[in-house]
């Protein structure tokens, strides 16, 4: 665990960089935490997948992995890996605040 | 953990069903941990981009002690399709897509495909025989080139 800052702003992530507390996020830190996983310009599709991602952890208790992401958020995979090369579900989590979705597909 | 600047290559050698998804598991993973993928496919493996054949993988139920039929049974007519089925519908219930389908969402990662060339010239193929989302037909001096720098898994 460590504590970073991001927009003036400090938070505890876990080893790997996601929020160990998601209350910690707000829509603010967005930029900062993109910039951090090397996106420098947040398109509104960056958003629209971001909102998505949190509010599914919000409502299931975890972020879609990417198959489920492909298949319910309107982005296709293609898209997806345009808008995150990194890793859709692993970056946008990250962005979102949120635990990294576990799963193998 | 970034793992992005980190590159795999996978080989699949194989043409079964258990042959052919562990290397497109790991392939699909390494993209999504944000790594550099390249699948080569080789051998029976070529069966798994093959536009005839990658819709007919089956199950090997001859000579795989871990399935607990015994190999005499395996080998009766249909048992092998009928394993298949029963394998694709536990996979389906998990959401693991069917082969042609992850073979194309892989390529959708921007992961490379590639045939390796001694294989397609011995079942006397060419790249026409192959789905879109291959990349290329390569020697193995090519993929090697490609692969320095990362690791390579052989399955």
């Amino acid at each position: 665990m460590t504590t970073t800052t991001f927009a003036d702003r400090q938070v505890e992530l876990t080893d790997d960089g996601f929020f160990a507390d998601p209350s910690q996020w707000s829509e603010d830190l967005v930029p900062a935490l993109a910039a951090a996983d090397g996106i420098d310009e947040l398109t509104d599709d960056h958003w629209t997948v971001i909102r998505f991602m949190r509010k599914e952890y919000l409502e299931n208790g975890t972020g879609p992995n990417v198959r489920a992401h492909g298949k319910t958020s309107g982005y296709t995979e293609k898209q997806l890996y345009k808008l995150f090369p990194k890793g859709p579900a692993k970056v946008a989590a990250r962005l979102a605040g949120i635990s990294k979705p576990r799963g193998c597909i | 953990m970034d793992l992005s600047n980190d590159k795999i290559s996978i080989v699949i050698s194989q043409g079964s069903l258990e042959g052919v998804y562990p290397g497109l598991i790991m392939a699909n993973g390494a993209r999504a941990e944000g790594m550099e993928a390249n699948l080569f496919f080789t051998f029976f493996g070529l069966d798994a981009i093959h536009k005839k054949h990658q819709e007919h993988i089956k199950v090997a139920t001859v000579g795989n002690p871990a399935l607990h039929v015994p190999t005499w049974a395996g080998g009766l007519p249909g048992v092998s399709s009928a394993m298949t089925q029963v394998m694709e519908h536990k996979m389906e219930k998990l959401d693991i897509p069917s082969i042609p389908e992850f073979v194309e969402l892989i390529s959708d990662t921007g992961a490379g495909l590639y045939a390796c060339k001694a294989s397609v010239d011995l079942f006397g193929m060419d790249k026409s025989d192959f789905i879109e989302g291959v990349d290329d037909i390569i020697t193995v001096g090519e993929f090697y080139e490609m692969a320095h720098g990362g690791h390579i898994v052989f399955t």
